[in-house]
């Protein structure tokens, strides 16, 4: 009896795995250039752009946290604003005791990192949309409990001391490098993440979560670490927000309102790649900028371009360039090249 | 005697509470999401009341029996286009879609009418009124009337969900879609039917609540979205009955809280709803089955 | 490797022909231009190993995935492009692979949702519970807390009192102790007496073998042998099973094993794998 002469695949000889395009060593030298000429900004431009470029850094932040727990973690966190009122808070409580804010801040962000822990356990267990639901009532309960503490100003908030003594100028210019610093800091960090195992271990979660426990990765592991991180993150944006305010209001900080423009930012920019809160920022800035004076009407547009986007251009502007140019600016992905050099990036579900 | 009149005014509020309630737990047992526009769309309702109200002039019951089934309808309409669309493309999609309605309705309602609260007054003297039933333990007429409306269509639901063809294809559904369309149904049909009861229920709800507090802009979110969510949890994932359970439980700690410190009465709910979390994650009347 | 051709059918249109359907998930080939046609009274088994492709085939035909290529037609009706739930009204009704009750529902209920979109036929929950005795008094059990074979039988049950024009059969067999699968086997021939037209896939071939009246066998998406058991022997339809090259014909192959009618002995030396 013969064998089995059915055709299986030729053996894959000559087939190399990359870890990215050629044009990522531009990209680096590009971007280094970028921060560069932020980072001069203070000597260039006037104070209006450099307090809006702020503002573009506090939701690129976020819009990168929040990219990270629902890109790459499958967490969609609706409480966020949580951890962006606890930074401000803590930046707060140090500023009272008389700490300058700027130092606060790096001490603030890892308070919230702490602060995480805890959090993640009492959410954990619950499903996608439970979960959500339930960071929601976790950023609302801490607002409440603030509240309660009259030293820090209870329901209405106080403004933040310990910056009197800085010259406008100078204030300006350091809440914008504080500003820039948290920015670069994180986006590097989700870069440097996603390449490591961890970011392996987060796109095969991503995209089949049985596959990947199966295959020994420790879910629930990366998704607290992500959790953590996000923390982080968000609570470093609340202390930029508290410096640039110049004020903590409970209200303000703990709106959910935070939660919609960071993920509506992700979502028209790309979900899933860290090259979309980029591009999701800007389109946000850009709305609030040409329709700031009409209050609500601003966050009406944004939710709706953000519907649409979501059912229609699923992956985003960025998304959409990405499919046509397969472009990677921050290549976290690999590549499957073929012998004759054309190389195949295996798809990517949502 | 104050806090006797408390845990009854907060077992009451369970009954509101509980209308709030079984919309969102029916919507994520049949199919698996959580409309994050849920108490907006309620207090959409609580709006369009007031301003039948306004210009016909109809008694305030009236008002409910015309909302209440445009709501419903509006709730299969929105499911069939807007919501199964996003279902088709994933959890995450449902979440961002659902929470941008939220966001559009939330600020669409600031934008035209201001953050001004409003009321709906409930119109006749007896549901004004109370009786006392002891020193210092009164009990309004409205509540006592929300929470046998609240018990009524629970009742209703149950009912629905036992013995009749679209209640048995709802459960059907809701345990396995793809076999129910072998058996011949159209599960985005089943799904509308779900979503129509859970809009109606909620905006019956949300009329209730502006008749009992008054409503604005955020108080969907705020309010009915959060409180409905805490109820289900604390009354079991799953479980029609567990919403008005997990309702009172809600509304006496909040009563308790307020009697403590006035000002902490919602912070004591969100308190117990994490210590549910902690020790019972299904909540206290967990079943594998639903009614 | 050429396969007998089943072309001594009845003159007439098929109730169920299956045109060249090719299937893919997503990059991956499942099927590669099948074709299969069912007349109807016959009972037309599916055979082939694991991952040949005949749950794909199945549930491509009850309108749960959509072929790439090829057509699927309904006593002349294409239903190629319709949704499962209007193929199941027309009156292609699956019994899924592993039952697929409604957990949380009772055995009477899940009857009861078979039948909410029914044609007219004979088949009543009454005559289900008459012909599956046990049931009338656990009908009010709930789904779940019925043992395999149980649960089995309710499947089919619900999907009989949608009355069928052809009944989709599903591995029958999956996850069920050979005991419970002899039985129900069993008591198949007793359903179809009401004149059912079915297609059935099956990996315990013996078991197919015994009921159908055709048997067709996949390989890795294409299919290796398209006949009646009478017309061929143990070992042609192991060599299609396995995609072994094998005897080429009828003929050939008789001379060297047996005929398959259920019921006869292994000949000497013939290496057969089936029992008697």
């Amino acid at each position: 009896m013969s064998l089995i002469t059915e055709a299986t695949a030729p053996p894959a000889v000559g087939f190399r795995v990359t870890r990215s395009q050629r044009n990522v060593a531009w990209t680096g030298v590009v971007a280094l250039a970028v921060v560069v000429v932020l980072a001069l900004f203070p000597y260039i431009v006037y104070s209006g752009t450099t307090a809006i470029l702020v503002q573009a850094f506090i939701v690129l932040t976020l819009a990168s946290m929040w990219n990270l727990l629902a890109g790459y973690a499958g967490l969609v966190s609706v409480g966020q604003q949580g951890f962006l009122g606890l930074g401000a808070y803590f930046v707060l409580i140090m500023a009272l005791h008389g700490l300058s804010p700027f130092a606060a801040l790096p001490i603030a962000a890892i308070a919230c990192g702490v602060a995480a822990l805890p959090l993640w356990w009492l959410v954990s267990r619950l499903r996608s949309g439970y979960f959500a639901i339930a960071t929601w009532v976790l950023a609302a309960t801490i607002m409440l409990i603030i509240e309660r503490f009259t030293s820090i100003g209870g329901g209405s908030g106080l403004p933040l001391p310990g910056l009197a003594g800085l010259s406008p100028t100078l204030l300006t210019a350091y809440t914008y490098w504080a500003g820039l610093a948290v920015t670069v800091l994180a986006m590097l960090t989700v870069y440097l993440l996603l390449r490591s195992r961890l970011g392996l271990v987060l796109t095969a979660i991503r995209d089949d979560e049985v596959a990947a426990r199966s295959s020994g990765a420790r879910v629930g592991l990366a998704r607290m670490l992500v959790f953590v991180v996000a923390g982080i993150g968000c609570g470093a944006a609340g202390a930029v927000l508290a410096i640039s305010q110049l004020q903590v209001q409970p209200e303000a900080v703990f709106t959910v309102t935070w939660t919609a423009e960071m993920a509506f930012a992700t979502i028209i920019g790309g979900l899933g790649t860290i090259e979309g809160p980029i591009i999701g920022t800007a389109v946000y800035m850009v709305l609030q900028q040409t329709l700031a004076s009409y209050n609500a009407w601003y966050l009406i547009i944004l939710g709706l371009v953000a519907i649409v986007v979501a059912l229609f251009a699923r992956r985003g502007l960025w998304g959409m360039v990405d499919s046509r140019l397969h472009l990677r600016l921050f290549p976290v992905g690999y590549w499957l090249r073929s012998p004759n050099g054309d190389g195949k990036r295996g798809s990517r579900r949502e | 005697m104050a806090w006797v009149n408390a845990i009854i005014q907060g077992i009451l509020t369970g009954g509101l509470y509980a209308l709030f309630a079984c919309g969102l737990s029916l919507m994520f047992g049949v199919m698996k999401v959580v409309n994050l526009a849920h108490g907006d769309l309620a207090v959409v309702a609580g709006y369009i009341a007031i301003g039948i109200i306004f210009v016909t002039h109809v008694p305030v019951l009236w008002s409910v029996v015309i909302v209440v089934p445009i709501m419903a309808l509006i709730g299969y309409v929105l499911q069939r286009t807007v919501i199964q669309s996003a279902l088709d493309r994933g959890v995450l999609t449902t979440l961002i879609v659902t929470l941008g309605l939220s966001l559009v309705i939330e600020n669409g309602l600031l934008q035209f009418f201001t953050a001004n609260t409003r009321g709906i007054g409930p119109g006749m003297t007896l549901v004004t009124g109370s009786f006392t039933l002891g020193p210092q333990i009164e009990i309004g007429y409205l509540l006592l009337v929300i929470f046998a409306v609240a018990v009524a269509v629970l009742l209703g639901l149950q009912y629905f969900l036992s013995g009749s063809k679209y209640g048995r294809l709802i459960r059907a559904v809701a345990d396995d879609k793809e076999a129910a369309q072998l058996a011949g149904a159209d599960y985005r049909h089943v799904f509308g039917i779900a979503s129509a009861l859970a809009l109606g229920t909620v905006a019956l709800g949300g009329i209730a609540y502006g008749m009992y507090s008054s409503l604005d802009p955020t108080a969907g979110t705020d309010t009915i979205l959060l409180f409905a969510f805490v109820a289900v949890v604390i009354g079991g994932l799953g479980s029609l009955w567990g919403t008005l359970i997990g309702g009172i439980v809600l509304g006496v700690a909040q009563q308790i809280g307020a009697q403590i410190n006035i000002s902490d009465e919602v912070l004591a709910g969100y308190i117990v709803f994490l210590a549910v979390l902690v020790l019972r994650p299904q909540g206290l009347t967990f079943r594998r089955a639903q009614t | 490797m050429t396969a007998p051709s089943n072309g001594q059918g009845p003159e007439g249109t098929p109730l169920l022909d299956v045109r060249d359907l090719t299937v893919h998930h997503g990059q991956l080939q499942a099927l590669d231009q099948i074709s299969v046609r069912v007349y109807p009274g016959e009972v037309y088994a599916i055979i082939g190993a694991n991952g040949a492709g005949k749950s794909t085939l199945l549930r491509t035909i009850a309108g749960l995935h959509q072929p790439t290529a090829g057509m699927v037609v309904l006593d002349g009706q294409d239903v190629t492009r319709f949704r499962p739930e209007r193929r199941a009204r027309q009156g292609i009704v699956m019994v899924p692979e592993g039952r697929r009750l409604f957990e949380s529902l009772s055995v009477e209920e899940n009857l009861k949702v078979g039948a909410t979109y029914a044609r007219n036929g004979p088949w009543t929950i009454e005559r289900v519970y008459e012909t599956f005795d046990w049931m009338r008094d656990r009908r009010r059990q709930q789904a779940a807390q019925l043992s395999g074979g149980e649960q089995q039988t309710v499947a089919i049950g619900r999907a009989l009192v949608a009355n069928p024009r052809v009944l989709l059969l599903d591995e029958l067999s999956l996850g069920l102790a050979p005991v419970v699968v002899q039985r129900i086997y069993a008591m198949l021939p007793q359903i179809l007496q009401t004149g059912l037209t079915v297609l059935l896939v099956e990996q315990d071939v013996s078991q197919a073998l015994r009921v159908a009246s055709h048997i067709h066998c996949l390989l890795e998406g294409r299919t290796t042998l398209q006949a009646k058991p009478a017309d061929v022997s143990a070992e042609q339809v192991e060599a299609a099973y396995f995609g072994l090259a094998g005897p080429a014909s009828p003929a050939e192959g008789m001379t060297a094993g047996v005929p398959l009618d259920g019921s006869s002995q292994p000949t000497e030396g013939s290496g057969s794998l089936w029992p008697g």
